[in-house]
């Protein structure tokens, strides 16, 4: 009967897809990573203890595993300021570089928004253009920009800005450029999404009431960008926050993202649970945010 | 081409004050390769429901944007109350529009929309309140304030938005072909509503329609527009009754119209000799010579249509026209019956005779010979 049913609708199956999706390729392994930061470290293969094991120890062993897990790896994430410092170092950049995109981003979508319609699909693509390569290599290509004796430097001693080579590598300068550089189009395309649908009909009537363009602009323009602004925030703040290659490659070895730390604690301390544990509350960071915007539509949807 | 009316009185009070509220004075607008309003010039006067009418792409909305603001003429001028407000940004006018589309914001309530204007004004929060009230009151819209337009109908939307542009009392009010998205029967109870509002807060409406029932129904006065330039302005029942031009009688109505050279005259009627349906008893127009060519037209309801046409001594039957033909097709409308007569003389003619009776015993067969009639005074004698 059931099976019937199924098969007389394959839209039951597409609907199922991305729920089997999420749960096979998140949740299950997201399972693992919460069960390794509730083990301790250990000098074996897998580096971890307890190892659940049901097909050996049944029901019975399951049981005394669970028994072993322990908070004791979250305990020390508080205790070592190590942890909350990379946290705080992670949301602050996440913070800062996520504002200068906008600040970037906003005027570049707007202007993009109001290009005669022929040129906008040409702008888009110039936009996204820059993914067509490897984000390393376009990485590692500004290590070369601001190398001490990169173009950067060469162009300001040229134009007679700076008399010295200005160091910009292994600097938050230089993390900052990388980061903005690398997710201002995840700002600028939602951002123009949402700019392009504004009716400029809508502007005429501000003014028709009273409106300066200026004013316009606040009243109107912006927030009926939000869902946009919302849009493209969400999508850079949430990766820089746990972005590692561009601080490790551009910024200072003094003070460290919390990808940087969770890396560390992964490859070089081999401490499984402390790095699974550092996820885990990672991730826990990052939902609020989500949630907070999820509420703030919710509410934009409601009377306000 | 003068805007002022020729029969001045047919123009309603509110239209006869000494100085114009409006004055528009020979003002052009280019676009790119073609011009949109043309060395137009017309007077609005205070109270007044003025029409702007004309088949799209005749410049009647870029006129009205011109008045509003968003369109700047490239020569002539603008005066309020006597002061050119050409250069003046929308938001410096004391006209409000209402949009085509409504343009209604949608991140704020039908209340929030409505106070938007008051607010740029500095009005006091609490005052805000009350006039948005009194709005809601105005269109009907009472307890629909939180909703945003989203969530209201299309004729919701309609009063909002015209809420909205009567919120600020302007000076004039600016409507952009505002029916056009609203079914019939909806359309005409609003043409009403809008009628009754116009009297009732004494304002100076001007519309921009391209239906003539709606001009017919709702203005004062109606400027008939087509290529950028103003054809005619007149109270509806003048543009309907006494057209300057075959294209304006053509345009507004149905209309017969015969060409012919003028052959005779007597008692102040002459005779037209047309083309394709013979010869036309008409009334004698100004500065009329023998032989030159003119346009008779006729109304298709002023034609009356029988078997022998009508009885001989019908008060001076000799001036009565009497078009003899063959019916050729029928249109039955439910309120009247249009008729294709195909006449002798060539020409297909259109009568539209009222259906006044519920089983109509007097109704025409395809083929069968009939005569239309129709008295000289009915005709109106147009220039080509």
């Amino acid at each position: 009967m059931m099976a019937r049913r199924l098969f007389a609708r394959p839209a039951r199956i597409a609907a199922i897809a991305p729920y089997l999706w999420m749960a096979l390729f998140f949740l299950l392994p997201f399972a693992f990573v919460v069960k390794i930061s509730l083990s301790q470290t250990a000098i074996a293969q897998p580096p971890y203890v307890p190892v659940i094991a049901i097909a050996e120890g049944g029901w019975a062993g399951f049981k005394a595993a669970l028994a072993q897990l322990s908070l004791d790896n979250f305990r020390l994430l508080i205790s070592d300021n190590i942890y909350v410092l990379s946290y705080l170092r992670s949301l602050t950049v996440a913070a800062i570089a996520t504002a200068i995109m906008l600040l970037i981003g906003y005027p570049i979508a707007y202007g993009m928004a109001r290009l005669p319609a022929r040129w906008q699909p040409v702008a888009m693509v110039l936009v996204i253009v820059p993914f067509w390569t490897s984000f390393l290599i376009r990485i590692y290509a500004w290590i070369n920009i601001l190398q001490h004796d990169g173009l950067l430097n060469k162009t300001l001693m040229a134009l007679r800005i700076v008399r010295e080579p200005v160091t910009w590598l292994s600097t938050d300068t230089a993390m900052y450029i990388g980061i903005v550089y690398s997710y201002l189009p995840f700002m600028i395309l939602p951002l123009y999404a949402s700019l392009a649908k504004l009716d400029i009909g809508l502007l005429e009537a501000a003014a028709d009431l009273g409106c300066s363009r200026l004013k316009a602009f606040w009243l109107v323009t912006v927030p009926i960008s939000l869902p946009g602004v919302g849009a493209g925030v969400l999508l850079c703040f949430i990766p820089i926050v746990g972005e590692f290659v561009i601080p490790d490659l551009l910024a200072g070895s003094d003070r460290l993202m919390i990808g940087q730390t969770l890396w560390l604690e992964f490859f070089t301390n081999k401490d499984w649970p402390v790095a699974s544990a550092t996820a885990v509350v990672l991730l826990a960071v990052l939902l609020i945010p989500l949630l907070v915007y999820q509420r703030l539509q919710q509410r934009q949807l409601g009377t306000d | 081409m003068d805007a002022e009316s020729p029969k001045p009185e047919a123009m309603p009070v509110a239209a006869t004050a000494d100085a114009p509220l409006l004055r528009i004075s020979s003002l052009t607008k280019r676009f790119a390769g073609y011009v949109a309003v043309d060395n137009l010039s017309l007077d609005i006067h205070a109270g007044e429901f003025f029409a702007l009418l004309g088949p799209s792409g005749c410049g009647k909305t870029t006129l009205l944007r011109m008045i509003a603001g968003f369109e700047t003429p490239d020569s002539g001028e603008i005066l309020l109350n006597g002061d050119n407000i050409v250069n003046a940004l929308p938001h410096q006018r004391p006209f409000n529009m209402m949009f085509q589309n409504y343009a209604l914001f949608p991140h704020l309530t039908v209340e929030g929309n409505i106070a938007f204007g008051l607010k740029r004004l500095g009005m006091h929060a609490s005052d805000v309140k009350d006039v948005v009230a009194q709005m809601l009151a105005l269109v009907q819209l009472e307890g629909l304030g939180k909703r945003r337009p989203d969530q209201l109908s299309g004729g919701q939307r309609q009063r909002v938005a015209l809420a909205r542009s009567l919120a600020l009392r302007p000076k004039i009010l600016l409507l952009d072909e505002p029916m056009a998205a609203l079914d019939k029967k909806l359309r005409e109870s609003t043409q009403r509503e809008l009628l009754e509002l116009q009297r009732k807060l004494n304002m100076t409406f001007i519309i921009v329609t391209h239906d003539q029932d709606e001009a017919m129904t709702v203005a004062d006065r109606i400027g008939v527009m087509d290529h950028g330039r103003l054809e005619q302005v007149a109270p509806p029942r003048q543009l309907y009754e006494a057209p300057r031009s075959r294209w304006v009688a053509e345009f507004v109505g149905d209309v017969n119209v015969f060409e012919g050279k003028m052959t005779g005259e007597e008692q102040g009627r002459v005779m037209v000799e047309t083309r394709d349906a013979g010869t036309i008893i008409v009334p004698k127009p100004q500065g009329a010579d023998d032989g030159k060519t003119l346009c008779v037209a006729i109304r298709p309801e002023k034609i009356k249509v029988s078997q022998r046409g009508p009885v001989n001594d019908l008060g001076g039957s000799a001036a009565i026209n009497r078009l003899a033909g063959v019916v050729a097709d029928v249109g039955y409308l439910g309120n009247a019956t249009v008729y294709s007569v195909k006449l002798d003389a060539g020409a297909m003619l259109r009568a539209s005779v009222s259906n006044t009776t519920r089983l109509d015993a007097d109704s025409y067969q395809i083929g069968q010979r009939v005569v239309a009639w129709f008295v000289p005074a009915d005709c109106m004698v147009l220039e080509q």
